[in-house]
């Protein structure tokens, strides 16, 4: 699909504006639908378009597999750090009340920083998911499978004169 | 400052969740060290939870709200003493196992891979752990997801070694996932008519609801779907193989712990989601649950003497010793209930020893678990092996052992209820199961090895654990006060209601 040049503008045009929205549908959700699933895989899926139309070999130049499998660990990461956070403050797991200084700003950011990990770790699963499916070598070392000989070109060939 | 003890509940469950992750992030190298630190953490916090609640006294309850947001709307961490005694047990084990792991491991899993083996690993006994702490139906549901999933990938990691590993891990997944389906619809069914998903809150509103059939459609589901996870007889085909083809390592952590979460769901759904209800449960637990442990009990042993794979043999046994627990709790009276608890933790000790004595003979041996390959190890690995005869002694119920007190506390229960047949059987299939130990025994000590009769060279890192654990059963053997006690305020609590 690389040569084709019609999905290549198109691609490169949708890029940003696929991983705008999806940044507009994580941070809007506290307040209206949408949240850090939704978010991951819309963001995810603008990786994926371009890993499609160009190539697996430069989709990992873009997001490098290391980074990707990191990121989806940092995600985890902060929704279980702003729990913790919430600890070390003084009030229950995952109690954003005392995040800020009074409780309704507190579960506003909470809420924020909590959906920003899962938006996170679910966009890099999804494209840690599409790299490993669409990287599977297939075993090459197979021989091709032979043919009848009913079906041999030549045999047919020699009937016929 | 932080008040330690009111956050405990959090704490021990947070602690394997958080650490999973940052092992994640770590190189390899320091998986397997970070890995014992945060489970040992955990035994700690799990330990000083149970101090807590001793001092409190026997109809204690502890309970912490998730987020600040107090039930029924929010989710509930809720800790009595039947919680205590599983979590004490399932830090403990999971301690030990985790302790061996790193030689257990042997050459199973690529050096590289260790991170996101031990992330699998503590994301495994967190899971467990919030499954046994959780007072939220629905979110135990997800703990049950968080287990499973983990502890599939662990099963498929013995592909290294056997590759029919990847078929008992998918076999794993997709009976846990149907047992785990079949779980959430009879929640579904409960929430339709209830309007709760805390189970306190369901066990005040269901009484009220006893002329509705959903109720008792989704009583069905719940119990079935968690007996598949138990593997209770009829459903508990995934387990043998699953067990058998897993790394070592990981059949030492799983045989001990996994299904003891599951089975300690069963008694709560059965006692305090439906304790309130009239006589359904009681009736699915004398005319359910025996029968099928009495089945388990004998096919299991029954299958186990003729395995011929040692690993698998055990794993056959751990179906039969499922069995004792579901027996005693189905008798359903104080003292069966009790010996059901009791069992649990001695099981786990037993089990966990097993599988880390047999891994620590097996990996002298190339990791090959079959009969023939083991024959002579037990006079060329005289450490190793004195250990797992002596809980091989407790898993047959040899007095002085651990395994002595629950068959005692187990046939005295089923005595008292009036089953003198049922009795008669937990007695024969006992004596069955001396034929496969004695099996075991014949073929370590007895039997020809082809081999030189050198002595093998013994893994610290191994047989220290397994000696903890076989010290542990003949303490709790002769000492059995501690574990008896905890289960009768474990099964005293459940009976007297949660409230």
């Amino acid at each position: 699909m690389k040569n084709n040049p019609i999905l290549r503008v198109v691609t490169k045009t949708l890029f940003a504006p696929i991983i705008l929205y999806g940044l507009y549908v994580q941070f809007h959700g506290d307040f209206g639908p949408g949240g850090g699933f939704q978010a991951g895989v819309i963001i995810a899926a603008a990786f994926i378009l371009y890993g499609m139309v160009f190539s697996l070999e430069e989709l990992k130049q873009l997001a490098p597999p290391r980074i990707v499998h990191a990121l989806m660990a940092m995600g985890a990461l902060i929704y279980t750090g702003v729990g913790v956070a919430s600890f070390l403050l003084g009030a229950e797991f995952l109690n954003y009340d005392v995040l800020a200084k009074y409780p309704a700003k507190g579960q506003h950011y909470g809420i924020l920083i909590v959906e920003f990990g899962v938006g996170l770790t679910v966009a890099s699963t999804i494209l840690g998911l599409f790299m490993a499916f669409a990287g599977f070598d297939i075993p090459k070392n197979k021989k091709p499978p032979k043919r009848s000989p009913s079906v041999k070109p030549n045999a047919s060939v020699k009937k016929r004169s | 400052m932080i008040d330690w003890m009111f956050h405990l509940p959090a704490i021990i469950v947070v602690i394997p969740l958080l650490s999973a992750i940052i092992v994640a992030l770590l190189p390899s190298r320091i998986g397997w060290v970070c890995a014992s630190i945060s489970s040992g953490l955990s035994f700690w916090a799990a330990i000083a939870l149970t101090a807590h609640m001793l001092d409190a006294g026997s109809l204690k309850r502890m309970s912490y709200f998730l987020g600040g947001w107090p039930p029924p709307w929010g989710i509930e961490f809720s800790v009595d003493h039947a919680t205590t005694l599983v979590i004490l047990v399932i830090t403990g084990l999971g301690f030990v196992s985790t302790l061996s792991s790193n030689m257990l491991l042997f050459n199973d899993i690529h050096k590289d891979d260790r991170s996101r083996f031990f992330a699998a690993w503590l994301l495994t006994l967190g899971g467990l752990l919030g499954l046994v702490m959780t007072a939220d139906a629905f979110n135990l549901f997800v703990f049950f997801e968080i287990s499973s999933l983990a502890s599939v990938t662990l099963v498929a990691m013995g592909s290294g070694r056997d590759k029919r590993a990847l078929v008992a891990a998918f076999n794993y997944l997709v009976i846990g996932a149907i047992g785990a389906t079949f779980y959430v619809i009879g929640v579904g069914f409960c929430y339709a008519m209830t309007g709760t998903l805390n189970m306190l809150d369901m066990a005040n509103r269901l009484p009220l609801v006893t002329d509705l059939v959903p109720v008792y459609i989704g009583l069905a589901f719940m119990v079935s779907g968690v007996m598949v996870k138990a593997a209770v007889f009829p459903v508990h085909f995934w387990l043998p193989p699953s067990y058998g083809f897993a790394p070592m390592a990981v059949t030492s952590l799983l045989a001990a712990i996994a299904t003891k979460a599951a089975l300690y769901v069963l008694i709560r759904i059965m006692m305090t989601i439906f304790g309130g209800f009239p006589d359904m449960p009681l009736m699915i637990m004398q005319w359910v649950f025996i029968p099928l442990a009495l089945m388990a009990i004998l096919l299991g042993t029954v299958l186990a003497i003729y395995e011929k794979d040692a690993k698998m043999m055990l794993a056959q046994s751990s179906v039969a010793q499922i069995g004792y627990i579901v027996l005693g709790f189905g008798v359903a009276t104080l003292a069966g209930v009790q010996s059901g608890f009791i069992h649990i933790a001695n099981h786990a000790m037993i089990k966990g020893g097993m599988f880390i004595g047999l891994g620590g003979m097996a990996i002298a041996v190339a990791g090959k678990t079959r009969m023939t390959s083991l024959a002579g190890l037990g006079r060329r690995m005289p450490i190793t092996s004195t250990g797992f005869l002596i809980c091989g002694l407790s898993l047959i119920g040899v007095p002085l052992t651990a395994g002595f007190i629950s068959k005692f506390y187990l046939v005295s229960a089923i005595i008292a209820a009036g089953y003198w047949q049922i009795a008669a059987i937990v007695l024969l299939s006992s004596a069955l199961s001396v034929i496969y130990l004695w099996r075991l025994v014949e073929t370590l000590w007895f039997a020809p090895s082809d081999q030189m009769e050198t002595r093998l060279p013994e893994q610290a890192m191994i047989y220290i654990p397994l000696w903890i654990l076989a010290i542990a059963n003949i303490w709790f053997g002769i000492n059995a006060g501690m574990i008896t006690g905890l289960a009768k305020m474990a099964a005293t609590s459940l009976f007297g209601g949660m409230s």
